[in-house]
């Protein structure tokens, strides 16, 4: 083996059986990886009269319109209600998050940590558990069928896990920083303001894009909440294009492309920050 | 700082109100202004009138919109919230239904099938009014067939109006296919006619009956019409008040039967839908399917030719017997747009939206005064049938049967598709049928 | 100062209010408890309340659209309805067997992977970003696609004539690879015999409790979403190992597979942990993927739980029914979560 005098790469970049077996495998997961989006992308181009089962491997006759225009068409005013709602949705419960996170972290009370453990168990409740008194509740206070009222339902049941991510984030930050805050006779409220928000900018990229694509993904609530189909969300929508009779399967496919596109283009120019959002959320330190 | 403390928790308390009262614009939502139940004055226009169903794609969509034409000679300006929900052959608009009327926030009018779904269901809930009014008003006692005003009808007074009648117990072929092996279909077919053909069929190395059973229902619907071609019209209709049991010989027997039929689908029938199963018939990859009149227009859509591409004949054994699935509308209890309503459920039920209505949607009219020459020679063979042969309800599409026992027929079906277990498909139908309240 | 002091609790604060001139009305945790207190009130509502309701209705008389709350006669008559269905013996036997198979797969391709971009490779990043890319997706999306790709008739079938493989299989004498994937009705490994000589009511359950192969399609579509998450898991966690660790191996004479075996893996224990519980939770509460590709499959081969708790409550209005069955899901993911929470929190204190 050649010496290492570098700490980057770990290992010499060489043509070994090794190195050759790697790649065989690498190029065999991308082709795993990247065989269903194959699929929806090819199909969703294709006319409507080509778009079969049996032919659904082969590459479209043309590229032009395919099923994206009727797609788009139906699909619009959903992605509407779906921006609608994960916008709102994401800026509220990232910013509870962060001031619970905050006060969970930096001025903690005695009973937090107990009273912290029943508001992260919320995370991992199976919705269904609450699904019908949900309703119910929504009903009574008019909010049933609406997309704010979905917006609640996201904030609410986000705030564990932004709770959690930004708690994990503040307590990488020096205490020294509040204690000079409270000795220039800051408040709590205020050194949260002054001092944690400026510092918590990539916290709120990491958790913003957590939520944002939880949220934008969400079916189960999006489903229950909202029966009127002009308000629903965009996932609730491919899937009744997806189960509607006669429907065009290349309209379905282009269908689920759109769908899929605001959550991968966050993930293709924000990757970076999406990564830090799977480890910080998940992995406590 | 303390006021400021105060200051900021009721901020927080108030964003999290804000979260709630964020007014982005909503879609429209049908408003709750109660109105005052008056005779229904002929409206000249405005207002609004939200109609609910789950007619999403092509030719429903259409047939809809040629109601909604119908309903816009009587009152031009209004507003129509068409709300749609697609899916599960109206199982997902069933559900969101039953949600907003769980609620109080009902819309105008909405889809519905007769029979149990609407009397069970809506009716016995509370949550339709009667029009009996408009019957008379509107001269459909006189063109409405009693046999299917029955199934709205309760204590003397109706419910709901039909818009067309689609039927169930249907079975299409590729006739191209058959040809080809030199076996025609006749008039009818019995059950031993069908396995013959189908043994043939199978010998030529083609699927005989192609199955699409991906939600189960068109499996089910296969065994309803199937028990109907073994036991007849009137055992079939006694099952529905507990007077027939479902272990009974003649429903073993039908479910024997059906057992067989299943030997002969295609073996990829749970992963495709109804109409994927009719496009490979159409494909000619296999020859029959079980299906209603709805699958008439995939047939039209991909450009077949009746009696030349494809045939038609009653299911096996059910010749003299038409199954219904008949689509109305109701009045909704405290309907938000009463006026526009009453005026909506006119359009449904006059000559011209019924002739408008049914070509597109592929049913027949449920009026009996229509113009034949607007129908196709399917549709014309169907009328003939709807005209004479007994009427009995479909319990798959909801008439026949509550809501319970319908999941529970499905899955005692998903069940007895694997494992073809006659007995404990018959118990778990005996059960289920007592549990649902209709049986002893 | 050392990393653990700075986690703990800032308890110099209450003396740093002390001296400041004036004191305020509130101790800083009275307002810390009070700006938090919306927060638990909310949950207390929205999780603890609704369950408690939920709870309620699973021991009622609910069943038809007309609300029944009364409480049933038995109590619990609900749940012995529940576990009586061959459907729910089928659900629970599916989620037990697509756990196995999803968490598998998941850990050896989201290991697997790590590994092998554990290393300078010409677009590393690029191909870690495309594994990790399915994870940002919706579940409806990809069970669209993948509901195609497994469908027998087309999809996989196809490709292995396409590539060959079945020419080849043919070639051999074998029957050429036509999986009826997520059709296929066959249990395999039925355990229903052999229970049924210690418990003779098994003997008469319709349900087979074995491994229904149409639930194998759903499990890889699963694990291709969340094995991208798996692999940047353990990338981030191999990230935290030093260099410095690794040498030592090496020194100590380790191959790079020793290596990793007895030093690396090892190390991401508190990883695995972590992913095992969510991945077992995110398992136990599967929904939109299997609605959207297969429905409830064949003999209720892929059915699971929450979609019996949706048909039940929507289709079917069997509201007791469904409550029963969505209190048991909690309970499940209960008993997977709660230890774990309790567990890191005593490490953490």
């Amino acid at each position: 083996m050649i010496a290492k005098q570098n700490t980057l790469p770990r290992k010499p970049v060489k043509i070994s059986i090794g190195m050759v077996l790697i790649w065989i495998v690498l190029i065999l997961a991308l082709l795993f990886y990247l065989m269903p989006v194959y699929i929806m992308v090819v199909n969703g181009f294709k006319e409507a009269t080509n778009v079969s089962l049996s032919t659904m491997w082969n590459l479209p006759d043309s590229v032009q319109g395919g099923g994206f225009a009727e797609a788009a068409a139906r699909l619009w005013p959903n992605m509407k209600n779906s921006l609608l709602m994960v916008i709102p949705a994401t800026i509220i419960s990232s910013f509870l998050g962060a001031l619970n996170g905050y006060l969970l972290s930096k001025w903690k009370f005695p009973g937090a940590d107990i009273l912290f453990l029943f508001l992260l168990f919320g995370f991992f409740i199976p919705y269904q558990a609450v699904l019908l008194p949900l309703v119910r509740f929504l009903q009574t206070i008019h909010l049933y069928g609406t997309i704010p009222g979905l917006i609640l339902c996201h904030v609410i049941y986000g705030l564990p896990i932004t709770t959690l991510m930004f708690r994990n984030y503040f307590a990488g930050v020096p205490n020294e920083l509040i204690e000079a805050a409270s000795v220039d006779g800051a408040s709590m409220l205020g050194t949260f303001w002054k001092v944690m928000l400026p510092l918590s900018v990539p916290a709120f990229i990491v958790v913003g894009i957590f939520q944002f694509t939880n949220i934008w993904n969400d079916f189960l609530f999006g489903v229950t909440v909202v029966p009127n189909p002009a308000a629903q969300p965009v996932t609730i929508a491919l899937n009744n294009l997806s189960g509607s009779f006669s429907v065009d399967w290349n309209v379905v496919m282009a269908g689920a492309v759109i769908a899929a596109l605001p959550t991968a283009l966050v993930y293709i120019f924000l990757g970076r920050y999406f990564v830090r959002g799977l480890l910080a959320g998940s992995v406590k330190g | 700082m303390n006021r400021k403390l105060i200051v900021i928790s009721v901020l927080l308390v108030a964003s999290m109100l804000l979260a709630a009262c964020a007014a982005p614009t909503a879609a429209p939502v049908a408003t709750e202004a109660p109105s005052v139940a008056t005779e229904a004055p002929a409206a000249t226009g405005g207002g609004k009138l939200e109609v609910f169903s789950w007619w999403t794609s092509g030719g429903e969509a259409a047939a809809l919109e040629a109601l909604f034409n119908q309903f816009k000679v009587y009152n031009p300006t209004a507003e129509i919230i068409n709300a749609t929900i697609a899916g599960g052959g109206g199982s997902n608009a069933r559900a969101v239904l039953q949600t907003r009327l769980g609620g109080g926030d009902p819309p105008d009018t909405w889809q519905v099938h007769p029979g149990y779904e609407l009397m069970g269901q809506y009716v016995a809930s509370g949550y339709v009014d009667p029009i009996t009014d408009l019957y008379k008003s509107e001269g459909w006692d006189k063109v409405m067939p009693q046999g299917l005003v029955d199934q709205m009808t309760k204590d003397g007074e109706i419910y709901g109006v039909l818009a067309g009648v689609h039927r169930g117990n249907g079975l299409f072929y590729n006739k191209a296919v058959l040809d080809g092996l030199g076996i025609t279909v006749g008039e009818t077919m019995s059950v031993d006619q069908f396995v013959e053909i189908a043994d043939k069929v199978k010998a030529s190395g083609v699927d005989p009956l192609c199955v699409g059973d991906n939600g189960v229902w068109a499996s089910a619907q296969l065994f309803e019409n199937t028990l109907l071609g073994v036991i007849g019209p009137e055992k079939y209709k006694g099952l529905w008040d507990g007077s027939v049991s479902f272990d009974s010989a003649e429903v073993k027997q039908a479910m024997e039967t059906y057992g067989k039929m299943l030997d002969y689908q295609n073996a990829d029938h749970s992963a495709l839908s109804w109409d994927q199963a009719v496009q490979k018939l159409m494909e000619g990859k296999c020859v029959f399917t079980s299906m209603g009149d709805w699958a008439y227009g995939e047939f039209v859509k991909a450009g077949k030719k009746d009696n030349v591409d494809f045939g038609w004949v009653s299911h096996p054994g059910t010749a003299g017997s038409f199954m219904i699935v008949a689509d109305g509308f109701v009045m909704a209890k405290n309907a938000p747009d009463y006026d526009n309503n009453i005026l909506w459920l006119k359009a449904v039920g006059s000559k011209e939206g019924q002739e408008a209505f049914n070509p597109l949607k592929g049913s027949i009219p449920a009026r009996t005064d229509v113009d034949r020459a607007k129908f196709g020679p399917y549709h014309n063979w169907s009328m003939d049938s709807f005209a004479k042969d007994a009427l009995v309800p479909s319990v798959v599409h909801g008439s026949a049967a509550p809501a319970d026992f319908q999941q529970a027929l499905n899955d005692a079906t998903t069940t007895f598709i694997v494992d073809k277990n006659v007995d404990a498909y018959a118990a778990a139908l005996v059960a289920a049928a007592k549990a649902s309240g209709f049986a002893k | 100062m050392s990393t653990s002091e700075l986690v703990k609790p800032l308890t110099e604060a209450s003396q740093v209010s002390k001296t400041k001139p004036k004191r305020p009305l509130l101790s800083v945790h009275w307002q810390s408890f009070l700006l938090m207190l919306p927060t638990y009130i909310a949950i207390a509502i929205f999780v603890y309340g609704f369950i408690s309701f939920t709870i309620w209705i699973s021991l009622s008389n609910w069943r038809t659209l007309v609300r029944d709350m009364s409480l049933r006669e038995p109590l619990l008559a609900n749940y012995a309805d529940l576990f009586a269905m061959p459907r729910w013996q089928a659900d629970l036997r599916n989620t037990v067997v697509f756990t196995v198979f999803f968490m598998a797969m998941s850990f050896v391709l989201g290991l697997g992977l790590a590994i092998l971009l554990d290393r300078k490779l010409f677009a590393g990043t690029v191909m870690r970003n495309i594994f990790l890319f399915p994870y940002a997706l919706s579940f409806v999306v990809s069970g669209v696609a993948w509901r195609w790709i497994f469908n027998p008739e087309a999809g996989i079938n196809v490709l292995f004539n396409i590539l060959g493989i079945n020419a080849a299989l043919t070639a051999l004498g074998v029957a050429p690879l036509q999986p009826g994937w997520a059709t296929d009705p066959t249990v395999v490994l039925s355990l229903n015999h052999a229970l049924a000589v210690i418990f003779p009511a098994v003997g008469k359950l319709q349900m087979q409790f074995g491994i229904p192969l149409a639930i194998v399609p759903v499990a890889i579509a699963a694990g291709w979403q969340l094995s991208g998450f798996v692999m940047a898991m353990y990338i981030g966690g191999m990230a935290t190992i030093s260099e410095e660790v690794r040498e030592a191996a090496r020194i100590d004479g380790a191959t790079e597979w020793q290596v990793y075996r007895r030093v690396i893996i090892p190390m991401l224990a508190p990883v695995t942990i972590s992913l095992t519980v969510l991945l077992l939770h995110t398992s136990l509460k599967i929904f939109d993927l299997v609605y959207t590709m297969t429905g409830t499959g064949p003999g209720f081969a892929t059915d699971v739980p929450a979609i019996f708790v949706f048909e039940m409550m929507f289709k079917a209005t069997r509201y007791n029914l469904a409550s029963a069955a969505a209190i048991f899901m909690l309970i499940a993911v209960g008993c997977v979560i709660i230890p774990y929470l309790i567990g890191s929190f005593k490490e953490s204190d």
